[in-house]
């Protein structure tokens, strides 16, 4: 059995947390350039924004509605997925963070046999310890965990938690085939066209039709709604969002030896995985920590996270980067039990490569000419790319609109006030 | 979390070459997060605003542990969602009643009032502050 635990709207969700005021407000949060919508609360989803609107377009409709507009901070919602995954650790070892605000839980191993029961508990403790609120899908497949969440976000009456029934079927007929895993925009209308409109539908279509008419992928994942395991634990059919490579380690690690070789090759594999699958990152998230269960040595978290230059694969840029940040936060004496790399804001596209400095730089400078043609000539695909492929300078005139990073800087902490 | 702040518990080197003999006590250091910060993923700093809460120990810039794993009971200083903003207050839990009261100087009472809330104080109750940090060397 799998569970997926969901954050709700999870970019909205961490920016409410601190400022509660935002609460039942429309709100919307931009890509790293202030370009795009990349997350939205449930009214402004209601507004109609969908992901990937250029915000400027939205003009109006945020005036009208005084739709909250944030630039991302990416420190605050990496600092509070931390939170969650860790807390999700609490309840089971077996976890596999899918992305920032979502993750695959292997339930067979848990103690307490009611899994409904037992997620339930996680779900509310995870409100309660950070704020942020998660819907949670369970199933005999990692595709039929995702619907049940699917399910459990749709209907209030779950309370945010949903399994798949016995007998299935009555679910599935409500969810739309477009809303499966894996079963994209393109796909879900052909399926249509060829009559299949519900899950419901896919279950009871032959599956070597599926597999002639559209691939191996689609095949498993209708097998996976009939509850055959074809995606196990780091197996999915969609394109990520997000990369994490970590491990717990057999015995502790306590030299910066052990520790930095641990991280470099964990480095080194999500770097491969990223070109393997034409991907590149740009944030950058480091950690390592001690036991969370064992409270009798003394406890140690460490993690930072840095923003690239511009989107990158490479390996050694991205191992220099990690070790660089690891290296400070490093203290002795502490045994570490786990440590890991995570990639975050993941897009599809090359690395300008360079081998010095300087010629980065004259490379870079080049970039962002063409970036500012584009901008003066038109608004075009091209503008877009270059801009998520991102140059400090640029960003950091177009992050207007970005919360303080409040849980991460000393000099940012949320205030409270003494008064009335 | 936190960059740790870590003293070592015992020290001391001979200079002359010596083993001094305390050396064999040398264990770890201490930190303070493991007497301020027992619960981690639940717990946040805040800074401290104004002057209501002197009465228990808060003054205005003072650094709040909260943590939001722990739950808030009669007496407990929590933060609260006042009118949608971040606030202190000690919590009064009394028969079927909660309210969350200012605690400031004796000189200024009188010009806070007590806030009436309901028993389920869940949605209204953001964490609970566990420690108080003041530097003395502020001029605040």
């Amino acid at each position: 059995m799998y569970a997926l635990a969901d954050c709700n709207n999870f970019y909205a969700s961490c920016e409410r947390v601190f400022e509660p005021l935002l609460e039942g407000k429309p709100l919307v949060v931009l890509s790293n350039n202030d370009g795009c919508v990349i997350a939205r609360s449930q009214e402004a989803k209601d507004l109609g924004f969908k992901v990937g609107d250029p915000i400027f377009k939205f003009k109006d409709t945020v005036r009208q509605h005084n739709v909250i507009v944030r630039s991302s901070n990416f420190a605050l919602y990496g600092d509070m997925s931390r939170r969650v995954m860790q807390t999700i650790r609490l309840f089971s070892p077996d976890v596999e963070v899918y992305s920032i605000d979502e993750a695959f839980i292997q339930l067979d191993g848990l103690r307490g046999r009611n899994y409904e029961e037992e997620m339930r508990q996680m779900r509310a403790t995870i409100l309660q310890w950070t704020g942020i609120p998660v819907s949670i899908g369970i199933g005999k497949t990692k595709t039929l965990a995702k619907l049940a969440n699917h399910y459990a976000k749709q209907n209030s009456e779950t309370s945010g938690v949903a399994k798949i029934p016995e007998n299935p079927d009555e679910m599935l007929k409500t969810v739309d085939v477009g809303d499966i895993w894996g079963i994209g925009r393109q796909w879900s209308k052909k399926l249509r066209n060829m009559g299949v409109h519900t899950a419901f539908d896919l279950v009871k279509m032959d599956e070597t039709r599926i597999r002639d008419s559209f691939n191996i992928i689609a095949m498993k994942t209708a097998m996976e709604l009939r509850g055959c395991t074809y995606f196990k634990f780091e197996q999915s059919p969609e394109q990520r969002k997000t990369l994490l490579r970590s491990r717990s380690f057999a015995k502790p690690v306590t030299s910066w030896q052990e520790l930095s070789e641990a991280i470099a090759s964990h480095a080194t594999r999500a770097a491969e995985k990223l070109r393997n699958e034409e991907l590149v990152a740009k944030v950058l998230r480091v950690f390592f920590h001690t036991s969370l269960f064992n409270v009798a040595d003394p406890r140690h978290s460490a993690h930072a996270t840095v923003d690239f230059m511009s989107s990158t694969n490479i390996t050694h840029t991205i191992i220099k980067e990690a070790l660089r940040l690891a290296e400070p936060m490093y203290k002795k004496g502490f045994k570490y039990k786990r440590a890991g790399v995570y990639l975050l804001d993941l897009s599809s596209g090359s690395v300008q490569q360079s081998l010095f400095e300087t010629q980065e730089e004259q490379v870079r400078d080049k970039q962002m000419m063409k970036v500012l043609d584009a901008v003066n000539t038109s608004m075009g695909k091209g503008t877009m790319h270059f801009a998520s492929t991102g140059f400090t300078k640029v960003m950091s005139m177009r992050q207007m609109h970005k919360s303080p990073r409040y849980t991460t800087h000393w000099d940012e902490l949320p205030t409270c006030i003494c008064g009335l | 979390m936190v960059e740790e702040l870590r003293l070592p518990l015992i020290g001391g080197r001979a200079e002359a070459g010596f083993p001094s003999p305390a050396d064999d006590f040398i264990e770890r250091s201490i930190d303070l997060n493991e007497q301020m910060v027992t619960n981690p993923i639940a717990t946040f700093f805040v800074r401290a605003s104004g002057h209501s809460m002197q009465g228990a120990g808060i003054h205005d810039g003072d650094l709040l542990v909260v943590d939001r794993s722990v739950l808030p009971k009669h007496g407990s200083v929590v933060i609260a969602i006042i009118d949608g903003g971040l606030t202190v207050k000690r919590l009064r839990k009394r028969d079927k009643q909660a309210s969350l009261v200012p605690e400031p100087n004796e000189s200024d009472q009188g010009s806070y009032t007590p806030i009436e809330v309901g028993l389920d104080t869940d949605a209204i109750i953001w964490g609970v502050v566990t420690w108080s940090v003041h530097n003395l060397q502020c001029t605040h």
